[in-house]
């Protein structure tokens, strides 16, 4: 068995608005950073995970993030995955 | 009608599980069964309302969790068979993770939790939810949420409009919903998902009792 550690990013699409970014964006304009185009949070999983090679653990986090860390209504993913 | 009996689910979180057993039983003498979220034995129930709160915390997502509950699980087969399913907010919310109805709930737009009433134009009489008191076409309702901005693409709400699934809208939209949504059903017309509270409606003491009929509603065919 092999071990991955896999680093999810879960981000609202884009054509969702995200009022939290939004306000994000704007405490950053009041601490003085300026020049901030666009804002928006997303979330980052961890997951370590075993399987046999990269193909199984890449169909395992499919069906992870396509049925349960995103909704796809609202959001999009992608990861990145690493041998250990 | 008498063994008429609506299950309420229990999830770790809600929190409107006994408002609704009391508006249902005590307004309208409805027996109701609390049917806990592990179990997953519909057989005794005639209609389900999945009630506000906050179900397993609303981690990852609201309704993102309790969607994997065995009892959801049993769900679709319950809804195939015509029976009714009410989901109230969170309920509403778990509904759309679990593919029942189309479409989404976010955060509001302007972030705040909103607890209000607010005026509800029924748009639709699909299912018979909303056929109160005849001509009324306008209700009002409570709401409670931080996360009932509905959303959904294009296709799916030209989908919701062009067969009438859409059973309220917002006469001042307080959250930013696509087309002032509050609430939808599925094209069957037996499962339906709002925002607003009926349970909370229920009585004039406490405001108003726009929300019996909608409760009524669970015993039609």
């Amino acid at each position: 068995m092999d071990q991955f550690a896999v680093k999810v990013f879960v981000r609202l699409r884009p054509s969702v608005l995200d009022p939290a970014g939004e306000a994000t964006k704007s405490a950053s304009i009041k601490l003085g950073a300026d020049g901030i185009k666009s804002l928006r949070i997303g979330k980052m999983i961890e997951v370590k995970i075993e399987g046999n090679g990269e193909n199984e653990v890449r169909e395992k986090i499919d069906l992870l993030c396509d049925r349960l860390f995103a909704n796809t209504v609202i959001e999009d993913y992608e990861y990145s995955l690493e041998k250990l | 009608m008498d063994n008429f009996t609506v299950g309420v689910v229990v999830f770790p979180g809600s929190n409107c599980d006994r408002d609704v057993s009391w508006a249902l039983e005590g307004c309208l003498d409805i027996r109701t069964k609390y049917l806990w979220h592990e179990s997953s034995d519909l057989s005794d129930v005639d209609a389900i309302v999945l009630p506000g709160g906050f179900s397993y915390g609303d981690y990852l997502r609201c309704g993102a969790i309790a969607r994997f509950s065995p009892l959801i699980n049993a769900l679709d087969e319950f809804v195939k068979s015509g029976k009714r399913v009410l989901g109230i907010c969170n309920g509403f919310q778990i509904l759309t993770e679990s593919g029942f109805l189309p479409g989404a709930l976010v955060a509001n737009k302007n972030l705040n939790f909103i607890c209000d009433d607010v005026e509800l134009d029924i748009v639709s009489s699909k299912g018979g939810w909303f056929n109160n008191g005849g001509e009324k076409q306008t209700i009002k309702l409570p709401i409670a949420h931080g996360e009932g901005r509905y959303h959904c693409d294009s296709d799916t709400l030209k989908k919701l409009v062009d067969n009438e699934l859409i059973s309220l809208r917002y006469k001042n939209n307080p959250n930013g919903s696509s087309f002032d949504i509050a609430g939808i059903t599925n094209e069957k017309g037996n499962v339906l998902g709002l925002m607003p509270h009926p349970e909370r409606a229920c009585d004039e003491i406490i405001g108003g009792t726009d929300g019996l009929y909608t409760l009524k509603s669970l015993i039609l065919k």
